[in-house]
């Protein structure tokens, strides 16, 4: 990958676009609660929670496909809620692609610009040209006379994309890109993305229910949940400081642990831990732990004990399922080479971890 | 759809050799092949072959006196013209029934759709009787129109009338499930790129209709052509006005005039046969340019 200019702790970012407090119901289920939500000019923002979380929603109500029942939303400080989405200049792709499948590649990406009215249109020149250069951008060159049903699907959502980008949007609205498409297309148009986003500097918003894809493309990650904004920072924020235990666990697996609180420290059957308590917080608590926070140790030095119910190696890691005598079971990510039979006694040190108060 | 990479220009795949029949884990292809074609041959050509046999013992001459014969001529241009003309409305006043079923939803949707089929189930004598009273100028639609100097009934507007009753729920049927299928993403997509809603219907949402448009007309057209029970008793068949070719073809036979009916038969066939080459030649089109149909 490029080195990307990840926008973590630059002031200098504008915000691009501003959500309101925007409340959105559909029936009687509500689907947004009051969220706000700044975006920064030129950042890539990763949008991401459980299906049902509220942020295609949310997407769609930024674009102007739905509208929300209370808050505004704000392009670079105009009110924009009652803007019709034509004149929003939002850039909207589809998890579906929603390519025009009587028209040609070419046809497709230029639809934006021979929608304009004739004083905006750009000569008929100008528009070729364009599309040369957005097919060369998505490298498609020689593909412009293909009809979508001729390509592959990470192709079409290729197209998707450059048809998005031709109108040179204020954003770029990404809904699930790589959702319908298979793992190895999902990598590389991911990276390919993320190397379009460094070289064009668009704003640009995606939904994803893919904690990896989040972290790995987002410049920030927003973690929605049941239509309430969780949290908001740079990846690496947000994985080292979840504020919830819902955005912890969404980022990724975790045990919980029986802990105490006391005096500014966690102790677990006891024994200290390296995790400090919060300020003030004082009596039983839940601990979350990362498998990679669990480190296989002699019974003696172990916070847990148990016995090994299975382990397997992937791609130089060593997972190790371990069963409390409870019948709680612990994922452990160690490597220490050692291969573990089931039904072998074990003790785990608890390295670090998570409390909330 | 499948994903479809077509394959690059140049890299041919290897040609399988070619066989009638190509490998299959399901069973009796022989059987059913054998029957498909039986039933075909005995149920529809077999007739045919037998009216172009009956109507080839006037010879090409003979076939050729019949056609221009003017009383002929003008029923068979009262036919396939009113037909034709027919098809359109039907196929114009289709489309918006379709659409508005599809798109909308509103009370007492699900008894119109079911209306539409009307003209499919009811017996034709009975559709002409009922057309034929209303439009008749003492009618309840005829009336009013007679008053104003419009005659519908016993001319050639009323064989229009007819046909286009008959056609209309070929038309709808046809592009209805394509307009249920319509996806609303791609509509969401033409708007954010900026397209008026004008433009978006004109662009986006029509032109993938228009091989079922085409199809809806070319059944509605083949109805018309053939419609027999629903026109005679409105169109009032006077010769060289409004008399319409298959009843003189009924006409030739009360006459014992079997080959006179065979030959205006045959012509017919040909003109049909005709017509509906050259609409699925443009669905062949559209279909190898966009991939579907």
């Amino acid at each position: 990958m490029a080195s990307s200019p990840r926008a973590g702790g630059t002031e200098r970012a504008s915000t691009a676009i501003r959500v309101e407090a925007v409340s959105k119901t559909f029936d009687t289920a509500a689907v947004l609660h009051d969220l706000s939500l700044d975006v920064r000019a030129g950042e890539l923002l990763g949008l991401l929670g459980p299906s049902g979380s509220g942020k295609t929603t949310l997407l769609r109500i930024i674009a102007g496909l739905d509208a929300p029942d209370r808050g505004r939303i704000l392009f670079g400080g105009d009110d924009a809620t009652g803007l019709p989405v034509q004149e929003r200049a939002v850039g909207f792709v589809f998890q579906h692609y929603a390519l025009f499948k009587h028209m040609s590649v070419a046809d497709n990406i230029a639809y934006g610009l021979n929608a304009r009215r004739r004083a905006d249109r750009p000569a008929k020149a100008e528009i070729k040209r364009r599309v040369g250069d957005l097919l060369d951008l998505i490298r498609l060159s020689g593909f412009g006379d293909r009809y979508p049903s001729q390509l592959s699907g990470g192709q079409r959502q290729r197209v998707a994309l450059a048809r998005a980008l031709a109108v040179e949007p204020r954003v770029l609205l990404l809904d699930e890109p790589f959702g319908a498409l298979d793992a190895q297309v999902r990598k590389d148009l991911r990276r390919w993305l993320r190397e379009i986003h460094d070289r064009t500097g668009q704003t640009t918003i995606f939904v994803t229910h893919d904690q990896d894809e989040a972290l790995e493309l987002s410049d920030r990650v927003a973690v929605l949940d049941k239509g309430r904004l969780e949290q908001v920072g740079t990846p690496d924020e947000v994985q080292e400081n979840p504020v919830s235990a819902t955005v912890l666990k969404f980022l990724g697996d975790s045990v919980e642990v029986e802990a105490i609180a006391e005096g500014g420290h966690v102790s677990v059957r006891g024994r200290a831990t390296p995790v400090a308590a919060p300020a003030g917080l004082i009596g039983p608590v839940k601990l979350y732990v990362r498998p990679w926070q669990l480190q296989l140790v002699e019974p003696e030095a172990a916070h847990l004990s148990g016995v090994v119910r299975s382990s397997y190696r992937s791609q130089g890691r060593q997972r190790i399922e371990v069963e409390e005598a409870g019948g709680h079971v612990l994922a452990v990510e160690d490597f220490d080479g050692v291969r573990y039979a089931a039904g072998h006694p074990v003790g785990l040190r608890i390295n670090g971890g998570y409390v909330f108060a | 759809m499948p994903a479809i990479l077509a394959a690059p220009p140049g890299v041919a795949p290897p040609r399988p050799a070619r066989r009638f029949r190509r490998p299959s884990v399901l069973p009796g292809f022989g059987l059913s092949f054998g029957y498909t074609l039986a039933c075909l041959g005995v149920v529809v050509l077999f007739p045919l072959a037998g009216l172009v046999a009956k109507a080839s013992g006037l010879g090409l001459g003979g076939i050729w006196r019949v056609a221009t014969d003017p009383r002929v001529a003008s029923a068979l241009r009262l036919s396939f013209g009113v037909s034709l003309l027919a098809a359109f409305v039907a196929s114009v006043f289709g489309f918006l029934i379709a659409w508005v079923l599809t798109r909308y939803e509103f009370p007492g949707r699900k008894i119109v759709d079911a209306a539409v089929d009307l003209p499919f189930a009811l017996p034709t004598a009975v559709a002409g009787i009922a057309l034929a009273s209303l439009y008749a100028p003492d009618g309840l639609v005829g009336a009013p129109l007679d008053r104003l100097g419009i005659q519908i009934a016993y001319t050639p507007l009323g064989v229009f009338v007819a046909m286009t009753f008959v056609g209309l729920p070929f038309a709808v049927r046809t592009v209805q499930p394509l307009i249920a299928e319509i996806d609303k993403e791609v509509e969401e997509a033409s708007a954010t790129l900026g397209a008026t809603r004008r433009a978006t219907l004109l662009k986006v949402v029509l032109p993938p209709l228009v091989p079922a448009v085409l199809t809806g007309f070319a059944l509605a057209f083949a109805r018309g052509v053939g419609e027999y029970g629903s026109v005679i008793f409105i169109a009032g068949n006077l010769p060289y006005v409004s008399e319409i070719a298959p009843l003189l073809i009924v006409i030739k036979l009360s006459e014992f005039d079997y080959g006179g009916a065979a030959a205006i038969a045959t012509i017919m066939l040909g003109i049909s046969f005709l017509t509906l080459l050259a609409i699925n030649l443009i669905q062949a089109w559209s279909r190898r340019r966009f991939g579907y149909v």
